[in-house]
């Protein structure tokens, strides 16, 4: 051991170390593998030609979640590629001995919210699966992060992957959050100061009171965007809030399983002196509840201001331009009052039994406004089902809303639920790249509380104004 | 999946200097419900390169006949966004076999190299000097050396180093891939896996 004080990412990383391969990249041991049905067909494929098996099936955890229908569930799903897609994630998890939650499945959901909440994610664990947003597992204090199918072949066939050692990033936000403003805010502004590239090359650790404040359902917000300023992924050390959320879940270790897996994660954190490559600080007073204007999850303000002024957003002013031109937007207009079409709250960003609360804390008492299509979409069927236990799902129903079965949805609009071409969405979800939730489709991300104002006013509110006290 | 090998690359490029191109623009969610590896090319940027119609957009450089070849020269920050390999996949299946940038998306950059596509990362200042060579003659060819490590503009001469580590390189000049690889050290890994707590 040497006398250098570590971060949490170097003692996790450097645990799953294989072999160091001299100027190439490091041979990483994967502890979980999620997989779905869009990126993993062409890996099954490929192990079939090369006559491969999977190596420690155990590891790997399948559910269907991109393509799923968010209605009629029970039918068979109509579009047939879908279809085709869903069957093959069932046939190869069988072939292979794969746990698989597939449609109608009580487990089924998306997979970054349902590894959490059956207790499969786990501190100090490396976790990857064929999407960007594996990041959010880094909330537990795990290394996190998405892959290609050719790594999803890896993973199956070996259980490890070749990456380089990112760099490491901490950015810490000190003090306390106003009212109304949540984790997808704070993750929102620290995306807008750094810019959708600002942490490429990076792992990112979020560190400070601000974080260590928040419930894992907010951690998990964060670290699913770490991907949006290009980070490989983020992580918040655990803490008491981590392992009371972890513990009794159905695949979390037990008895004398639990009281060693405690202790060895209660050493995961940044020693004092540890030395990152960068560092960023910020200060919760100055967060205020965020949307985006433009087109990647970097254009992002305060709700409250202007769009900025081309010279002012930095980057190429073509490539501004055409964003802007894009959404029907233009510089220094300001982004309350603008009309909302759609309103979409779910994705394994904001899909998550909080999020609800949140969402239902403002549209209490009040009424969907006309001419506002909204989709409600929990991330799971555990999720839906405490909607529906906590009586959030009563609130919904007397204010005007229905609420959708679980799956990605309209954050990438693989199935039906896409934003028709023009139209504005308020969404809690992800990416507002053009084209995401359906082409010609315009996305605002925000929070929760945001995308709840809009949905009872018709326009962009700012929902300290609706909340109660 | 069996790719060309890599080593000197000469040939015209497609400009497209647009910063942040995402994943989604190279290859649309709604195109990725294949389950084979098959036909991608075709919806290579989709939604930049046809109408609602599916008549081509003129605009659009792909569809401009002046500009071809098998190297694609993007504005900083290309590939951000999804993890899909299949933004990768199409981009190689419609013939490209190098991307030029003056920053590349990690898991694009990561994808590229695992298919056969070379990313070539340069700095700001040259990636200026290659849009205006080509926007000065659309035939301008480059010159993409993976044993020197170096780019070129073959009219002017001049050139840029850039970077890859041995590993890769040996990869992508012999056609071989991480899965070869980690095949010859399962008892390494048997042995290590058998230490884990989870």
């Amino acid at each position: 051991m040497s006398n250098t004080p570590a971060t949490l990412f170097d003692k996790v990383w450097d645990s799953h170390v294989v072999r160091k391969i001299a100027d190439g990249p490091d041979v990483l041991f994967i502890d979980r593998h999620f997989i779905h049905e869009v990126t993993s067909p062409v890996a099954f494929l490929g192990l079939e030609s090369r006559k491969l098996k999977v190596m420690f099936p155990e590891k790997t955890f399948a559910t269907a979640d991109h393509n799923t229908p968010t209605i009629n569930q029970h039918l068979p799903v109509q579009d047939p590629l879908s279809a085709n897609q869903l069957k093959a994630l069932e046939v190869n998890a069988a072939k292979y001995g794969i746990s698989h939650w597939g449609l109608g499945n009580p487990k089924n959901g998306i997979v970054h919210v349902v590894g959490p909440e059956n207790g499969i994610t786990l501190p100090g664990m490396t976790i990857v699966c064929g999407d960007s947003h594996t990041s959010t597992h880094g909330a537990f204090g795990a290394i996190a992060f998405g892959i290609g199918t050719s790594e999803v072949e890896m993973v199956l066939s070996s259980q490890c992957i070749m990456q380089p050692k990112p760099k490491k990033m901490r950015i810490s936000v000190d003090g306390v959050l106003g009212k109304g403003i949540t984790p997808k805010d704070v993750v929102l502004f620290i995306i807008s100061r750094l810019t959708a590239a600002g942490a490429t090359g990076y792992f990112v650790e979020f560190a400070g009171e601000v974080f260590g404040n928040m419930s894992m359902e907010g951690r998990m917000t964060v670290c699913n965007m770490s991907i949006e300023m290009g980070a490989r992924g983020g992580m918040i050390a655990p803490d008491e809030t981590t392992f009371n959320y972890i513990k009794g879940r159905e695949k979390a270790p037990a008895g004398a399983a639990w009281d060693k897996a405690l202790a060895y994660w209660k050493t995961l954190k940044t020693e004092e002196g540890a030395v990152f490559d960068k560092e960023y600080r910020f200060a919760a007073a100055d967060i205020e509840p965020m949307i985006t204007y433009g087109t990647n999850p970097g254009m992002g303000i305060g709700i409250t201001k202007n769009i900025p002024l081309a010279d002012a957003a930095g980057g190429s002013k073509s490539t501004y331009e055409k964003s802007l031109d894009y959404m029907g937007f233009h510089e220094n207009e300001a982004m309350l009052g603008k009309k909302v079409d759609y309103v979409f709250i779910g994705s394994c960003t904001n899909g998550r039994i909080e999020d609800f609360r949140a969402f239902a804390s403002i549209v209490k008492n009040r009424k969907k406004a006309e001419g506002v299509t909204a989709w409600i979409v929990p991330g799971s069927h555990i999720v839906e089902q405490q909607i529906k236990e906590e009586g959030i799902l009563d609130i919904l129903t007397a204010a005007g809303f229905q609420l959708r079965q679980p799956g990605c949805s309209a954050c990438l609009a693989m199935n039906d639920d896409k934003i028709p071409a023009g139209k504005y969405a308020v969404s809690t979800s992800n990416r507002n790249f053009e084209g995401r939730q359906g082409p010609g489709a315009r996305t605002m991300l925000a929070s929760p509380l945001v995308a709840a104002a809009a949905a009872v006013t018709g326009v962009v509110t700012d929902p300290r104004t609706l909340l109660v006290d | 999946m069996a790719y060309d090998k890599f080593t000197v690359l000469k040939s015209t490029a497609v400009p497209m200097p647009i910063e942040n191109v995402d994943t989604d623009q190279i290859i649309p969610a709604r195109f990725l419900k294949a389950t084979e590896r098959k036909g991608f090319g075709d919806n290579l940027f989709r939604d930049w390169r046809f109408n609602a119609d599916n008549t081509p957009k003129k605009d659009f450089v792909l569809n401009n006949p002046i500009y071809s070849g098998k190297i694609l020269v993007g504005g900083k920050n290309f590939g951000s966004g999804s993890s899909r390999e299949h933004a990768a996949w199409a981009i190689y299946d419609y013939g490209f076999r190098c991307v030029v940038s003056s920053f590349f998306a990690d898991i694009f950059k990561n994808n590229s190299l695992n298919i056969g596509i070379l990313p070539v990362q340069i700095s700001p200042g040259f990636l200026d000097k290659i849009l205006r060579a080509i926007e000065a003659d659309p035939h301008a060819e480059l010159e993409v050396s993976l044993p020197e490590q170096k780019i070129t503009i073959l009219a002017s001469g001049e050139f840029e180093p850039f970077e890859i580590n041995s590993y890769k390189k040996h990869n992508l000049m012999n056609g071989y891939d991480d899965i070869d690889y980690l095949q010859s050290m399962k008892e390494d890994i048997r042995v290590f896996a058998a230490k884990s707590i989870y």
